[in-house]
């Protein structure tokens, strides 16, 4: 069966200030993901994950090594992926109801239908009644349910999501995982899943994949986590076997910790 | 003690100023303490119920509208026509950086140079009618506008851009769902400094030579000495500008309001 996101021997290479020496960031990394898998990655600070994100979503090229989708190799965008952003991403002169269904709008489906569409996502993330809201008149939480609908819209066979909800506070970030487990439920689609939360990489995950740090981040371990589905994260939490896996990821993971601590407290300030 | 509303003791500031005025201008009212004459102060500077007789008198005889209205036209083209530019040159130079590299000592030379020495320029160009005001004030217009849709341009969230990338826009949507509202809000915060500027074109140029607009009813009066027609006009002008400006408050109000908080940016 072909993987529905493979990553072979991908190497990103960024180039240095004025001609100096360039920084690798990612380096010989291959990772498959296979239909319906729910993948996470975890590693230190700064260790390159969002970049591989940006690959498998075709917004920056790699140095070397191919990505491929459904076994094509990719070249530009990756339109069978949806990408949710760690950062703001909505559009703020959009109302939320604009925001969710401006995918629908760019590939030319009728406005109609596209707001009708657009309601009815709104109501599963829990916006019903928010549509004609501006985004600075929703909270951060809200805000976060709006880019996930105005995702999920699109229906994408891959979904990649970069530290989604880690601006969120715990509460209201257990209560979106929850949600986004729901729904992933409802209609499995491949994700990939960048975190640097161990714990919500675990309740979340069927297989957790964990980064060196970086320069030159690569793979250096892969958990499959056999916790029964559907989960509730946050009591999954308190169950022996997570605690279990927690312990065993948590050892691979210490050293590079570390050593991805101990490079950012080197660096000298630019 | 009860607070009085703002606008009582704006009001009250106005009639404050124009009394003192009106003692220190008015012949014989008080002896003169400056000039050796007791005319010479009205002489500089006007008496304020005359003024209100040539305004009252310009309104009444309908003297002042066609010179009113010509005014008025040319501020807006030259409005129109200097945002149309600015926000067309502006997406363009803010999309391309090529052309901004090679453009570049060429705009700052431009917006360096003092315009209104253009005026004599636009007037062999474009004679004496409001198109060569509209030139002048389309200038002036343009350059505020153009640096306020540049910095928009350059600023727009690259996550909101990847965003929408990755949604599907592609890039005649990119500008038309992206780049262009996000210039947008710039546009608006620098629209009461470009409004203005509109104003300040078409009243210079008319001063500088014309035959009509509030300009020239100015220039005139200051030909024959007409220290009380020249304040009138001045008056009737800030009265204008000020009018322009509740304009341009409520079109923002009405168009931005996805924005939390307007910022305010000026160029000069």
């Amino acid at each position: 069966m072909t993987s529905a996101l493979s990553f072979e021997k991908i190497t990103v290479t960024f180039t240095g200030k004025s001609g100096g020496a360039g920084y690798n960031a990612v380096k010989e990394t291959s990772i498959n993901i296979a239909g319906g898998e729910f993948v996470s990655i975890v590693g230190p600070t700064g260790c390159g994950k969002s970049t591989l994100l940006n690959i498998a979503a075709g917004l920056l090229k790699a140095s070397s090594g191919t990505v491929r989708v459904f076994g094509e190799p990719l070249a530009g965008l990756n339109s069978s992926a949806g990408y949710m952003f760690q950062a703001e991403s909505l559009m703020p002169w959009r109302s939320a109801l604009d925001n969710v269904t401006a995918g629908l709008q760019f590939r030319g489906v009728d406005a109609r239908d596209a707001a009708r569409r657009g309601e009815q996502w709104l109501e599963r993330v829990g916006l019903g009644g928010f549509g004609n809201r501006y985004p600075h008149e929703l909270s951060g939480g809200m805000r976060k349910r709006c880019a996930l609908a105005q995702m999920l819209i699109l229906e994408p066979k891959i979904m990649l999501m970069d530290e989604p909800f880690s601006a969120l506070d715990i509460q209201t970030r257990q209560l979106m995982e929850n949600e986004l487990l729901e729904l992933w439920n409802a209609n499995r689609k491949s994700v990939l899943f960048i975190t640097h939360d161990l714990e919500e990489a675990i309740s979340m995950s069927d297989r957790v994949i964990v980064l060196a740090a970086g320069p030159g981040t690569r793979p250096i371990g892969e958990f499959r986590i056999d916790l029964p589905r559907p989960r509730d994260v946050a009591e999954i939490r308190m169950t022996p076997r997570f605690l279990e896996l927690h312990e065993q990821i948590w050892h691979a993971m210490k050293e590079e910790v570390l050593k991805g601590y101990a490079q950012t407290r080197n660096k000298v300030p630019v | 003690m009860k607070k009085l509303p703002i606008w009582f003791w704006q009001i009250g500031l106005l009639a404050i100023i124009f009394l003192c005025w009106h003692l220190l201008t008015v012949p014989g009212l008080i002896p003169p303490f400056y000039f050796d004459d007791e005319n010479k102060a009205a002489f500089f500077f006007g008496e304020p119920l005359k003024i209100f007789n040539v305004i009252f008198v310009w309104f009444a005889d309908g003297e002042i509208y066609a010179h009113l209205w010509v005014t008025l036209q040319e501020t807006a083209l030259a409005f129109f026509i200097g945002t149309l530019l600015g926000l067309v040159i502006g997406l363009w130079l803010g999309l391309s950086n090529t052309a901004s590299a090679i453009l570049d000592p060429y705009i700052k030379a431009m917006n360096a140079m003092p315009r209104v020495i253009l005026a004599p320029i636009f007037m062999v160009w474009f004679g004496l009618g409001i198109w060569s005001k509209v030139a002048l004030g389309v200038t002036l217009v343009f350059f505020i506008v153009f640096f306020n849709v540049y910095q928009g341009v350059k600023e727009v969230s690259p996550v909101v851009l990847n965003n929408a990338r990755m949604l599907g826009a592609n890039a005649s949507q990119l500008l038309r769902h992206v780049y262009l509202p996000s210039a947008t809000s710039w546009v608006f915060s620098s629209l009461h400094t470009s409004v203005g500027m509109a104003f300040v074109g078409a009243v210079v140029g008319e001063y500088l030579g014309s035959a009509k607009g509030v300009g020239y009813l100015i220039h005139q009066a200051e030909g024959s000495f007409d220290i009380n027609t020249v304040f009138a006009g001045i008056l009737v002008l800030t009265l204008c500008a000020l009018l322009l400006d509740f304009a341009v408050t409520f079109a923002e109000n009405k168009l931005l309001k996805w924005r939390p908080q307007q910022a305010e940016t000026e160029t000069t």
